[in-house]
């Protein structure tokens, strides 16, 4: 019993003395999207500092909601929140990185790049207007493109998810009757009209376009790229078509006016320039402007300014676009100016 | 020394209190689920249990889609996995030698502890394009103008839906449902069977007349149980099923169930309606369950009067 005893507060020792001399730990849950770049990031940042990052992809939702209830020290988010939104639960919000999506289709003999699409038309082929790949919208626009007397089968997620939110955010831009019918979500009542699949997560819909002829689906770009699945060209703003390329991605980064958007609230679709790829999208960060402990946001901020500076060429492996250094100026600025702990800037 | 308490006391108020644990946390889960689901069921009324809208953007909801999938989805399996998971087991206790019996028994209760995931992982890279090429296609070309069955099986292929999600979940109910029938045959008495035997009944009829009468309310039970784990399961479910919010006649097409809805949609469901509403189908399924249950043990109760 006395052994016993001294066995448990011997252990109890152990345990206190090991949690005094503990790393220091930025807490973090949100988005699933950035989750691979994160942490990728992360591990540098680590191996550099020392610093460990605990982040939980557990979904977008979940992080807005873990901010607010202060249990962690930043939410992740794929789709922004509004300007009052933010003013409301006393937060600020950031861009970290970002990504974009492209349309794969599965026809054969059609290669990767080679299918030009509209956003009107891909509005159509997922609202059940177009039904076949042999339509007159589609032939109009591929010239010399062989296409096949086969039904379109239209791919969705079936997790709530901010591609599906970019996405449709796409769609309502250039499609008066998406707006008007479906709208915009990171989840939507998807038309009955259309052939609609849906597939869980990124892996589920690349699954059914792989595998089901005449399929057409979303994916994020780094997606469709290790998958090997036939991404088309899109009609950006200014009536060009465009292949999906990091050039094409930085170039609707670079045009969008980030200057003018009120808690960095941006979408980055179907932003103008000749070379701008149509459907991109940032992620951003949730933070407080009340920090109860100015340590704990310093080490965030200074995780975040780290991975700004020199976390571009591991966000590029991973099909992911840094941030320009002008939007970054811009968050810095932020920073300082709207994050406060006992009324004094933290960073 | 002298206890007040006798062991005896004693072990009878713990097993008190654990069994008074269970009533308090049944309470607690149905009390938590109705008030989450409450702003949703004062909205939409009775039409949250008829209505077939599910719209996120306009926050119109109604569970009809989720509940028809998730009942035809159970009903299939249980339809499937009955016949198999009967002959099996009585393969195992009537016709196998014992040296082939055990190690096959114990392979079908290895079924059981694969992880649910791994079926939906499964169903999908493994079943679904098979099944597609198999079945499906030739389905469409060869039934369509049978009368019924040419509605059932139409659609495109596309080898996930509600069919395939009934298919997998047979596999994953067939264990639970073969050692239930093998144990309740097992506890047929002996003599039955010498008996039935010595009169000059075939093997035959000494399994069809005498023994599967006599396990009749054990099949039953076991069936029930079968359908419960049918209707909850979750994982395999949201990766075979489609992921669509509709209802068809054919069994081709992609539908949902209320688990795979809620696992899908928890996570990035922002807006209150949603979330109440997602809670409102979880108290659903948790209905279903419940009077299925108590369905059985009333009907259990009956036959054994």
């Amino acid at each position: 019993m006395n052994n016993l005893l001294k066995g448990a507060l011997f252990g109890c020792a152990i345990v206190c003395s090991t949690s005094a001399f503990a790393d220091t730990v930025i807490n973090g849950a949100g988005a699933t999207f950035p989750y691979p770049v994160y942490a990728k990031w992360a591990e540098q940042y680590n191996k550099e500092t020392g610093v460990k990052l605990n982040y939980q992809a557990i979904g977008s939702g979940g992080g807005i909601k873990q901010i607010i209830a202060k249990t962690v020290d930043f939410g992740a988010s794929d789709a922004p929140l509004s300007k009052e939104e933010l003013d409301k639960q006393g937060l600020v919000q950031f861009p970290a990185v970002m990504g974009s999506i492209v349309a794969v289709v599965n026809l054969p003999g059609v290669k990767a790049g080679e299918l030009k699409l509209s956003g009107e038309v891909l509005a159509d082929i997922y609202l059940g207007k177009v039904k076949s790949w042999d339509d007159k919208a589609i032939a109009a626009l591929n010239e010399g493109v062989k296409l096949p007397k086969t039904p379109i089968y239209t791919v969705h997620r079936s997790d709530g998810s901010g591609t599906t939110y970019n996405f449709t955010d796409y769609l309502a831009r250039v499609s008066g009757d998406w707006k008007e019918q479906i709208g915009v979500n990171k989840e939507v009542a998807w038309p009955k009209a259309a052939n609609q699949l849906g597939g869980k997560g990124n892996a589920g819909v690349a699954n059914f376009v792989k595998r089901t002829k005449g399929a057409i689906g979303y994916v994020e770009f780094a997606y469709a790229k290790t998958n090997d699945l036939a991404y088309t060209q899109l009609k950006n703003k200014e009536g060009q078509f465009v292949q999906p390329t990091m050039a094409a991605f930085q170039a609707a980064a670079a045009n969008a006016d980030w200057a003018n958007a009120p808690g960095f609230k941006l979408i980055l679709n179907d932003q103008p320039g000749a070379d701008s790829w149509p459907m991109t999208a940032a992620t951003f960060i949730l933070m407080h402007k009340e920090q109860a402990n100015a340590t704990t946001a310093k080490d965030v901020l200074k995780f975040f300014e780290w991975s700004y500076a020199n976390g571009d060429d591991l966000a590029a492996e991973l099909e992911y676009i840094p941030m320009p250094d002008n939007v970054v100026n811009m968050v810095e600025t932020m920073w300082h100016s709207d994050i406060k702990a006992d009324g004094k800037a933290v960073y | 020394m002298d206890f007040p308490w006798q062991g005896d006391t004693l072990f009878r108020r713990a097993c008190f209190v654990s069994a008074g644990l269970i009533s308090v946390l049944m309470f607690c889960i149905m009390l938590s689920l109705v008030m989450g689901a409450y702003p949703a069921l004062a909205k939409f009324g009775l039409s949250f249990f008829t209505s077939t809208d599910w719209n996120p953007v306009t926050e119109e909801f109604g569970a009809l889609n989720a509940l028809y999938g998730t009942i035809v989805s159970s009903i299939i399996a249980v339809a499937l996995a009955l016949p198999v998971g009967l002959g099996v087991a009585i393969f195992l206790s009537e016709l196998c030698p014992a040296a082939i019996s055990k190690p096959l028994f114990i392979a079908i209760e290895l079924l059981a502890a694969v992880p649910s995931i791994i079926y939906g992982m499964w169903g999908l890279f493994v079943f679904a394009p098979w099944f597609s090429d198999g079945f499906q296609i030739w389905a469409s070309e060869h039934l369509s103008d049978v009368p019924v069955l040419g509605t059932i099986f139409t659609g495109p292929p596309m080898g996930v839906g509600l069919l395939t999600s009934g298919i997998i979940l047979a596999f994953m109910i067939l264990p639970i449902l073969t050692s239930l029938i093998k144990e309740a045959l097992s506890t047929v008495p002996k003599v039955l069977r010498e008996a039935t035997y010595g009169i000059g009944a075939t093997q035959f009829e000494v399994i069809v007349k005498v023994l599967l009468p006599a396990i009749k309310g054990p099949i039953f039970g076991a069936l029930i149980l079968a359908l419960g784990r049918a209707l909850g399961e979750t994982m395999a479910i949201t990766f075979v099923i489609g992921g669509a919010q509709s209802i068809d006649a054919s069994l081709f097409m992609p539908a949902t169930s209320i688990s795979a809805s809620i696992a899908n949609q928890f996570n990035e469901a922002t807006g209150d309606m949603h979330i109440s509403a997602l809670i409102g189908l979880g108290l659903v399924l948790f209905m279903i369950t419940f009077v299925v249950m108590g369905t059985a043990r009333v009907m259990l109760r009956r036959k054994a009067q």
